[in-house]
């Protein structure tokens, strides 16, 4: 019973470390321009099915593939803010709102258009198998993403921390008027924070792509999970973000453990309620 | 309270009466079935539109309620033989209540966060329902067929008692909406809508009328919900319950344009019969090329015409004036 209750707490683990590496890159969106990235998930079945294919035509592993992953979906990302959110910026927020819906839509479409809404897994890559540790089951891909995610999310903050342009991010993220003074192109800073946003997203889809099934709609369960996170752990705050990721993914394995797993994400949604109504402006918030 | 001029009423009649004896011209059971549509929606996004286009809270959960009114009146027409006309009211009820118990702890949040809390609280709904064994869980709930008549809400031999039914609700859907934009109370939820905080100050008990706009808009999803699942006689999580009704819902409305009256109708009259033609004609082969051409929609209207149909009447009426 014990040992099975802490192999719960380890798996829910593992899934939180992945979920808080989506997260961030839409809290990173989400700090700079104020706009919730609706397909946050679907750029994240972009990046599983990136590192599907290179593994399907090239041979190229997953792990290999991570930097092309983030390298892809960095243009993509540049390239959906330029010619579609800097439009709606100035518009409404209602279209703000609706118009990453969209996005949504078309990509996860575009997937079911070219690869068929079939399910896919990648044959078993340089990340394989289990560890035991004592009676503990730790499989090797969620254990490898797990660490990987960790130190991407380490190294997003000091970039964030260390760099100029990184400097320059937070500024506009905490003041865009007084950025804009202080001579830093917030438009620029808009379109790199879109693009270093669904990098990172595209890191987690390929860490992703080593254990988890592959299809078209995969994005919208993560994705609606990463929204929650998001809020929960408060507006733009990567810290936040990492901590409600972890959390949720204790939430889940364990309300599925002792609950039904049927109801694992109706927990977390609950549980994200709860929250909203005790600390609307999230964990770390302010 | 404004009076109508004739400019106004003229084409509101014209369009009134085609619609009245368009089920008399037109045979087809298809346009019949695609102009219900257009009412269901248009009265979703009715209901919608005085949350979120008139107080401002841009709900992603309208399916929660369509599907609360759906579940509601069948469950007790199944079970305890509860004529679907009460059915209607419980689940309209039902709704309300929900929707202010929900409502309430909300009352704080705005914007993206007011819109994320809407899916969650949907998801939620549509997770109970589909495991929760009573109302059939994941299998859902498949209407018995009762003798044919009004009193009973089913119709087998004709779908023009539906279509004549849908369009008195979406007039009075409409009346309320117009009643509610025109009176004292509309304006609050606008004084809400442009700034939470400016409305709190002069005096508007902002948490109160929130959940007025939400009760109203819940109860009006859900007696939609009713109609549906007396319409096609079966439901389950998948077919009114799912994200993807909520995000249609919201696209109707600003399509058509949000926070004005006719807006929501104009978009479901836009909206559904592309959605449901583009479907018959390309997605007949499950390659998404309807729901591509969807997106790619939502997309241009977001971006070029976000104030929506009624929006660019109303740009033109002001030119030609």
């Amino acid at each position: 019973m014990s040992y099975e209750l802490l192999q719960q707490l380890i798996n829910g683990l593992l899934i939180g470390f992945m979920y808080a590496l989506i997260a961030i890159g839409l809290t990173l969106i989400w700090g700079v321009m104020n706009i919730v990235n609706f397909a946050h998930g679907d750029f994240l079945m972009v990046g599983m099915f990136t590192s599907f294919w290179l593994f399907t035509l090239y041979g190229i592993d997953p792990i290999v593939s991570i930097p092309i992953c983030f390298l892809i979906l960095f243009i993509v990302g540049w390239g959906i803010y330029r010619f579609i959110v800097s439009k709606v910026m100035k518009g409404p927020m209602l279209a703000q709102v609706v118009v990453t819906f969209g996005v949504s839509i078309f990509v996860a479409n575009l997937a079911v258009y070219f690869w068929t809404p079939d399910f896919r897994l990648l044959p078993p890559t340089i990340l394989q198998g289990t560890w035991n540790i004592g009676n503990l089951d730790l499989s090797v891909p969620k254990t490898v993403s797990a660490f990987g995610s960790i130190i991407t999310t380490i190294l997003v903050y000091l970039f964030l921390k260390k760099t100029r342009t990184g400097k320059a991010i937070l500024a506009t993220e905490m003041d865009r008027e007084a950025a804009l003074l202080m001579g830093i192109n917030t438009e620029r800073i808009n379109s790199l924070s879109f693009g270093i946003g669904l990098a990172l997203v595209g890191v987690a889809g390929a860490f992703l792509s080593t254990y988890y099934y592959i299809y078209p709609q995969v994005g919208s369960q993560f994705g609606t999970l990463a929204f929650c996170i998001v809020a929960l752990g408060g507006f733009g705050s990567i810290g936040g973000a990492f901590i409600a990721g972890i959390l949720v993914g204790l939430v889940q394995t364990l309300g599925g453990f002792f609950f039904d797993p049927s109801y694992k994400y109706a927990i977390v949604f609950a549980i994200y309620l709860i929250t909203m109504w005790i600390r609307p402006q999230g964990l770390l918030g302010w | 309270m404004r009076r109508f001029t004739t400019r106004q009423v003229i084409p509101g009649v014209a369009v009134l009466i085609v619609l009245l004896i368009f089920p008399l011209i037109v045979q087809a059971t298809f346009p019949i079935h695609v102009m219900i549509l257009v009412f269901l929606f248009g009265m979703l996004g009715i209901g919608w539109n005085i949350m979120g286009g008139y107080a401002g809270m841009f709900s992603f959960g309208q399916a929660a309620f369509f599907g609360l009114g759906a579940y509601t009146s069948s469950y007790l027409s199944m079970t305890f033989g509860i004529n679907p006309w009460i059915g209607l009211l419980a689940g309209g009820l039902v709704a309300a209540v929900v929707a202010a118990a929900i409502g309430y702890p909300c009352s704080s949040l705005r914007g993206h966060y007011f819109a994320i809390a809407s899916i969650a609280f949907a998801e939620i709904v549509r997770v109970i329902f589909n495991n929760w064994k009573m109302v059939g869980a994941a299998e859902g709930l498949s209407l018995p067929m009762h003798q044919e008549s009004f009193t009973n809400f089913v119709f087998n031999s004709s779908k023009l008692p539906y279509y004549y039914i849908a369009l008195v609700f979406l007039l009075i859907s409409l009346i309320v909406c117009y009643f509610v934009a025109t009176s004292k109370m509309g304006y609050y939820f606008r004084a809400i809508k442009e700034s939470h905080d400016v409305a709190e100050v002069l005096g508007v008990d902002v948490v109160r009328y929130r959940l007025i706009a939400i009760m109203i808009s819940a109860f009006m999803s859900a007696v939609a919900g009713t109609f549906y699942a007396q319409y096609i006689l079966y439901i389950d999580p998948e077919s009114v319950m799912l994200l993807a009704i909520s995000v249609q819902i919201v696209l109707i409305s600003m399509l058509g344009g949000a926070g004005s009256v006719m807006g929501p109708v104009i978009g479901a009259a836009v909206l559904i019969p592309l959605a449901e033609y583009t479907r018959t004609m390309l997605g007949y082969k499950g390659t998404g090329v309807d729901m591509l051409i969807y997106g790619f929609l939502i997309m241009l209207i977001s971006m070029y015409q976000p104030a929506g149909v009624w929006g660019l009447f109303s740009r033109i009426g002001r030119k030609t004036r």
